[in-house]
């Protein structure tokens, strides 16, 4: 049977009333990893409770959908900035996005490079922990050094560590208009040159990507501000090669495909690795002559995504050489999409170093004695 | 303000100790004279003092494992230390415990422009982060006011802020990877040049942890390429809530200022008293700075402008040259020493909903009479952190007390309007005791098992953050 509370009271009923793992679910549209046990649905948590935009903050049920939440924005001229993606493309899934999930999964667009992740503007939580308690931390103010902050814990543990039953967000102004230069056939080292000649320019760059071949520099803001910086940036950019530009509709669609990594839907096999931007280059020529692979850029190459067409037995190899690679060269791999046996063989999540992993797990029992939620999701 | 008693056996393992630490750090590292141990006895917030046991001055990362090994072995607490600029007593060493300074750790290790990234050892000051690149047009974007002084050790530890976060986040949006010791010994690379976390961030856990869970010795740190250009405006309003109401307009309007300054009728006039700024006489003051070319300045202060008018200001004066942006800042840069010239006074740093400003504010004059304690208003209004600044006279017998029994009720109000107890400063042991107005005792216990989890042995730091008597559990049964 799955769980379906409807409030934050029976959400914490049902916890300490549970006897065996369940799988923390908001709209199901995310399915990264994978684990065993009933469902246990937030879905039911929604609405949003506050929205002040003179300040900059909503506070939202974990369940709400994402949609609801960019509509109640959007008729105030506001959007979360952090540009979280849409993984229902990519993934093949259907449903609505929820809030909480996108707390709980830290999701952050191609924006995270100029202005910060989910879990930068994740300003509180409330959450139910493994015995069932109610507890909250943060708050809905900008800057709170109260205490500890297990915010930036409970953002990004995938619900391993407690429900989110409630989430206060900073949000930020939609601005005027975006424009992007495009520079063509470049690989990715004359790529990434360029991404970090234009992301190191005080020209306040909010997207770079290098996708099929072209590089995507993204400017937003007033018109004449980003007019302005678009002549800038070509100008320093004059030896990286030929520019175009995207006004202002093409340019948002094409960092929705971006941030959506639209370009991989059809592929098997994908996969997302953080890393620092100059060691990207490597990495491809790396993988490239071991094996046959697509890869995309976002964040001026801190971000990675490889796709492949492979089976489960190729995924697995494919990415314990990302993980291991990561694992010696610093940064991390998450597998996104697989076929479904590769699961059986594999954790989603980049394996850690000895130290880190054991005060992982250490914090993890303390948060979830019983082992509950989303048990061996994240580390097995 | 309580502190835990000395214990007499960890006083009695002195000679021991100093004779094992000089082994790991050598004759030089380790302080042991009572007079020298006088520097140690507090950090910015002066009005309590206590010399600690011994202080440690490593100069590695290697070093401080050393040590911090030797201090758990005998069971001695350590209060690492970054500069001393803490307001919070977050430094404040207790009798029986070891000092340990990350003075002498102060390198430049890597500066990577590609990833826009500089990795420091974190005895080194804020403000000479930014010193190692501005040559190449960069900066390190968290400025708190002591920036001069404080060392990016403790500004992690306190996940410092400043006046420029409303547009660059504070340390923990800015930090990307530490060194960390623990108190075993034991040393963890968290993060590094990549962003975010691949497993449970506990980078984001570290930072703001108060020197409780280890001591960070590396960091790796964003920097950004510095703006074209800044200016400030300076607007004056005849009213609190008139002002408020403009800074929610101005951020409604999707201008995102760098810096929002707010000053009440008492600092106006004690700042302009002291550095002839050339403020006007009025109820609010605001003090706004864009960034950008000239002609996006231009354009920003034209729509600021426009909005500030719908509120009839009393005066609009922006800046043409750097030289009148200095005059409009002097002011606001100087209040702490301003008011500090003519009175004693603490500064509080509770946070706030920005629509809450007018209210608290009203609150705030009215528990000034109340207290017959005068009280003048300084803050980062584009984030609701507030900064009243009470006056007091140290001498005279009681004001102390009576002082912070209305900051504590200042503070309590910021928690119950929506905000919290600190928004910069941290907890320390200035609003350890307040902790249980902003939190349940479930709260405070799932943050007192991060500790557990990090210094089982709670020797970090211990007496901080947490009120005595809810840790006081935790702190006998690891003794």
């Amino acid at each position: 049977m799955a769980y379906h509370p409807k409030s934050e009271a029976e959400l914490a009923e049902v916890v300490a009333g549970l006897d065996a793992p369940v799988r923390l679910q908001g709209g199901g549209t995310r399915p990264i990893g994978r684990c065993g046990g009933e469902v246990l649905s937030l879905a039911g948590l929604s609405g949003v409770s506050l929205y002040e935009p003179g300040a900059l903050t909503l506070v939202a049920g974990a369940g709400t959908p994402v949609s609801e939440v960019e509509a109640t924005l959007a008729s105030e001229g506001q959007r979360l900035a952090f540009e979280p993606m849409d993984h229902r493309v990519l993934l093949g899934t259907s449903g609505a996005p929820t809030l909480g999930a996108l707390v709980a999964a830290n999701v952050s667009g191609p924006r995270r490079i100029a202005v910060g992740a989910c879990r930068d503007f994740t300003l509180g939580v409330r959450f139910v922990d493994g015995t069932g308690r109610v507890l909250k931390n943060g708050g809905r103010v900008m800057k709170n050094v109260t205490g500890y902050d297990l915010v930036k814990l409970m953002s990004g543990s995938f619900g391993t560590l407690g429900a989110i039953s409630e989430v206060s967000l900073k949000v930020l102004p939609v601005l005027e208009t975006e424009t992007t230069l495009v520079l063509n056939g470049q690989d990715e080292a004359q790529a990434v040159a360029a991404m970090s000649a234009a992301l190191g320019s005080p020209y306040e760059v909010t997207g770079a990507a290098h996708a099929g071949g072209a590089t995507y520099l993204r400017l937003e803001g007033f018109e004449a501000s980003v007019s302005y910086r678009a002549g800038a940036l070509t100008k320093a950019l004059e030896g990286f090669g030929e520019i175009t530009k995207l006004e202002s509709a093409t340019s948002a669609s094409q960092w929705a495909d971006i941030r959506d990594v639209r370009a991989f839907s059809e592929h098997a096999f994908v996969a997302k690795l953080s890393v620092q931007p100059s060691a990207a280059p490597a990495l491809s020529k790396a993988l490239d002559e071991r094996f046959e692979v697509q890869t995309m850029l976002d964040w001026g190459g801190g971000l990675v995504w490889v796709a492949a067409d492979v089976d489960a037995q190729q995924a697995v190899a494919l990415l314990a050489f990302l993980q291991n690679h990561c694992f010696d060269n610093g940064g991390h791999a998450t597998l996104v999409k697989a076929p479904e046996a590769t699961f059986e063989h594999v954790s989603a999540f980049q394996p850690e170093h000895a130290g880190v992993a054991r005060l992982s797990a250490a914090v993890r029992g303390k948060f979830d004695p019983k082992a509950l939620f989303n048990t061996g999701l994240m580390a097995r | 303000m309580q502190m835990p008693e000395a214990n007499p056996a960890t006083l009695a393992k002195k000679q021991k100790l100093k004779q094992r630490l000089e082994g790991a750090l050598g004759k030089r590292g380790v302080i042991s004279d009572e007079r020298e141990l006088k520097a140690y006895e507090c950090d910015a917030l002066t009005a309590y003092r206590c010399p600690p046991m011994l202080a440690i001055l490593p100069s590695s990362t290697e070093e401080v494992a050393a040590a911090l090994k030797i201090c758990h072995e005998m069971d001695v607490p350590v209060v690492p230390r970054g500069a001393g600029t803490s307001l919070a007593g977050g430094a404040m060493p207790t009798a029986d415990s070891v000092i340990l300074g990350v003075a002498r750790m102060n390198a430049v290790l890597e500066t990577s422009y590609e990833d826009r990234i500089v990795r420091v050892q974190t005895g080194r000051t804020n403000l000479s982060v930014t010193g190692a690149v501005e040559a190449d047009g960069f900066f390190y974007a968290p400025d708190p006011s002591s920036q001069l002084a404080c060392a990016i050790a403790g500004n992690i530890a306190m996940n410092s802020g400043g006046a420029h976060c409303l547009k660059y986040g504070v340390t923990t949006n800015n930090l990307m990877g530490v060194t960390m010791v623990l108190m075993d010994g034991e040393i963890v690379e968290l993060g590094g040049g990549h962003l975010d976390a691949g497993g449970l961030d506990l980078l984001g856990l570290i930072c703001g942890s108060e020197g409780q869970l280890g001591v960070v010795t590396e960091a790796t740190l964003r920097i950004f390429h510095k703006p074209e250009g800044a200016l400030p405006v300076l607007v004056g309003f005849d009213s609190n809530e008139v002002a408020g109401a403009c800074v929610s307009d101005i951020i409604k309007a999707g201008i995102l200022p760098v810096a929002i300054e707010f000053m009440d009728r008492v600092l106006i006039a004690v700042c302009e008293d002291y550095a002839k700024a050339g403020y006007p006489e009025c109820e609010a003051l605001l003090i706004v700075e864009v960034e950008g070319s000239e002609a996006e300045i231009e354009h920003q202060l034209t729509l600021i402008r426009e909005i500030a008018e719908r509120h009839n200001p009393v005066e609009f004066r922006r800046a043409t040259s750097a030289e009148e942006a200095g005059r409009i800042w002097a002011g606001r840069k100087a209040a702490f020493s301003a008011i500090g010239k003519i009175s004693d006074y603490m500064c509080l740093d509770g946070t706030i909903p920005v629509s809450q400003l007018p209210f608290v504010l009203r609150r705030i004059g009215e528990m000034s009479k109340q207290y017959g304690l005068e009280v003048g208003n300084v803050f980062h209004a584009g984030d609701g952190n507030m900064h009243p600044l009470i006056m007091y006279d140290a001498n005279k017998p009681g004001d102390l007390e009576t002082c912070e029994a209305f900051g504590a009720e200042v503070l309590k109000l910021c928690v119950e309007v929506g905000g919290c107890l600190t928004g910069e400063h941290g907890v320390g042991i200035e609003k350890r005791d307040l902790m249980v107005d902003q939190f349940a005792p479930d709260d405070l216990d799932m943050q007192m098992a991060m500790k557990d989890v990090f210094d089982p042995k709670w020797l970090l730091n211990a007496a901080k953050v947490f009120p005595l008597a809810a840790s006081q559990a935790r702190r006998m049964a690891a003794e």
